[in-house]
């Protein structure tokens, strides 16, 4: 089994409730980064990070420009930022809206495929529209993994739909099962504990 | 449900099994080096994912399919120079954008200006001029503004001609409408613009002490001492050593209890003088230069 260096995950309408299951579903011992990437309005403060804090014994992280990768550790994209990958760290851009949204999840897929070909998870959770869609076909065709949310199990059901389309051989789970299935498939990784992620 | 497709990802035919990520790196490293020696553009320090994004975006407009292609048309087409100029700069920017932080400003910035004769203020990297406004806006109602001289510089032409003459779209002025209440505006906002020209023509009184200038900064040298330097949302855009060398600059062209102001996400991580600042209480990001 290949190693895992990153998990992105990408939500929309209905994020908040997918997310909270998520986060709480993993085990403290979870040693790859995952980064989250929530659409959220222009204004919206830091309230993400600690509400999903109080879910988990893992670091739950705002986002600054530049933020280095760690084991152990969730990151949050802040509002009204693009937030890409780089080797080791996470830059933010204010470009352009992509599609509507800032943060996007494609810009951060895209990114994450490029930073860790081969070594990537991409999860796309629910949404009311097809944001993380293509980011997640670049990851699979980066030698990447994909994971969507079962759309019957969805609240927004457009968002995995639209990347199952895109990406029919990604693994198709209900949302309760994901976090099992993220441990299971990062588990080369995580089982060593201290696995920095490289750069 | 279609998937429309607007924004720059490697082609499927380019986005191969084998792509070598150490290879990209090397073809973006020599196309950025080319494009210095032969146009004068510096960008080999610029944040590598968001630059590899935009070039990106130029390759595939052009019908290209990897960055050698690319630098090969760039050295020898400077036409494609300059639509690739156009992608990789990136000006977006609003008037009182974080209106939390024009409000801690003038909570608790404002005071300290107060005791001084004359204040001399930068906002380096202020793209088309909204931030500029808006200060300017906010020192007149605290009554500072005649003791104010603004240096608003930028590298790019282009938006500091924009910047100078105060035109902005009326489609946004609802937006910054609501940012100005929400940063503790005292008057109408609709007091500082006329409509006209399709836009809205802010107040010429409002850039009477401002002075527009180019300013390339990472290649210029500081010009003046300050007693505030706002440079929001313009080193995200560096690698950590351009935004250490930066850095640099600003202690040097800080007086003494100067102020320092950087975007809502940024941080002085990468400043060789991060001990010589302390942060003001809250989450903005205001340091005051106290060693
Ligand atoms: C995203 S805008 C930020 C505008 C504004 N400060 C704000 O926060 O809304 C970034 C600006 O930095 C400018 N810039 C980029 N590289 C620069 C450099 N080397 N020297 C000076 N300005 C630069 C760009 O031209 C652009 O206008």
């Amino acid at each position: 089994m290949s190693e895992i260096s990153l998990v992105v995950v990408g939500a929309s309408w209905g994020g908040l409730t997918a997310l909270s299951q998520l986060v709480a579903g993993l085990p403290g011992d979870f040693a790859v980064p995952l980064a989250v990437v929530q659409h959220r309005s222009w204004h919206a403060d830091n309230l993400l990070a600690s509400l999903l804090q109080d879910l988990t014994p893992l670091r739950v992280v705002d986002v600054e420009d530049k933020e280095p990768l760690e084991p152990r550790s969730i990151y949050i994209a802040p509002a009204n930022y693009h937030m890409m990958v780089d080797d080791g760290y996470l830059s933010l851009t204010t470009d352009p809206m992509v599609r509507f949204s800032r943060p996007s999840i494609d810009v951060t897929f895209v990114s994450a495929g490029d930073a860790y070909p081969g070594a990537t998870v991409g999860v796309v959770l629910t949404g009311a529209n097809d944001d993380g869609a293509r980011g997640l076909r670049h990851i699979v065709d980066r030698g990447g993994r994909a994971v969507v949310q079962d759309p019957a199990t969805a609240e927004g059901k457009a968002m995995p739909s639209a990347a199952l389309l895109l990406v029919p051989e990604a693994d198709v789970l209900p949302l309760n099962e994901i976090a099992a299935h993220l441990v299971s498939i990062t588990a080369s990784a995580s089982s060593r504990g201290e696995r920095k992620v490289k750069g | 449900m279609a998937v429309q497709v607007d924004d720059a990802v490697p082609s499927a035919a380019a986005a191969v099994s084998r792509y070598d990520p150490e290879l990209e790196r090397i073809e973006i490293e020599l196309l950025l080096e080319g494009i210095y020696r032969s146009y004068g553009f510096d960008f080999r320090s610029y944040a590598y994912a968001s630059i590899r994004r935009r070039l990106w975006k130029r390759i595939e407009a052009e019908g290209l399919h990897d960055v050698s292609e690319l630098q090969a048309r760039v050295l020898h087409e400077p036409q494609i120079m300059e639509r690739l100029l156009l992608d990789l700069s990136i000006n977006v920017t609003a008037m009182f954008r974080d209106p939390s932080f024009y409000r801690a400003f003038r909570e608790r910035v404002i005071p300290i200006l107060r005791t001084y004769p004359f204040i001399r203020l930068w906002h380096a990297g202020c793209a088309t001029g909204e931030e500029v406004y808006s200060m300017a806006i906010l020192l007149q109602e605290e009554g500072l503004y005649e003791r104010c001289r603004i240096y608003a510089t930028d590298i790019n032409e282009v938006v500091l001609q924009t910047a100078k003459e105060g035109i902005f779209p009326l489609d946004r002025m609802q937006e910054y409408t609501e940012n100005y209440i929400a940063a503790g505006g005292k008057r109408a906002f609709s007091d500082y613009y006329v409509a006209k020209y399709g836009g809205v023509l802010f107040s010429p009184s409002l850039t009477k002490n401002v002075v527009f200038s180019l300013h390339n900064l990472v290649t210029d040298r500081s010009f003046a001492e300050f007693n505030v330097i706002l440079c929001r949302n313009v080193l995200i855009y560096f690698d950590k050593t351009l935004q250490a060398k930066v850095h640099g600059l600003f202690y040097d062209s800080l007086a003494m209890f100067g102020i320092l102001v950087l975007g809502s996400k940024e941080s002085l991580r990468f400043s060789p003088k991060v001990e010589c600042y302390e942060q003001f209480n809250g989450p903005e990001k205001i340091f005051r230069k106290a060693r």
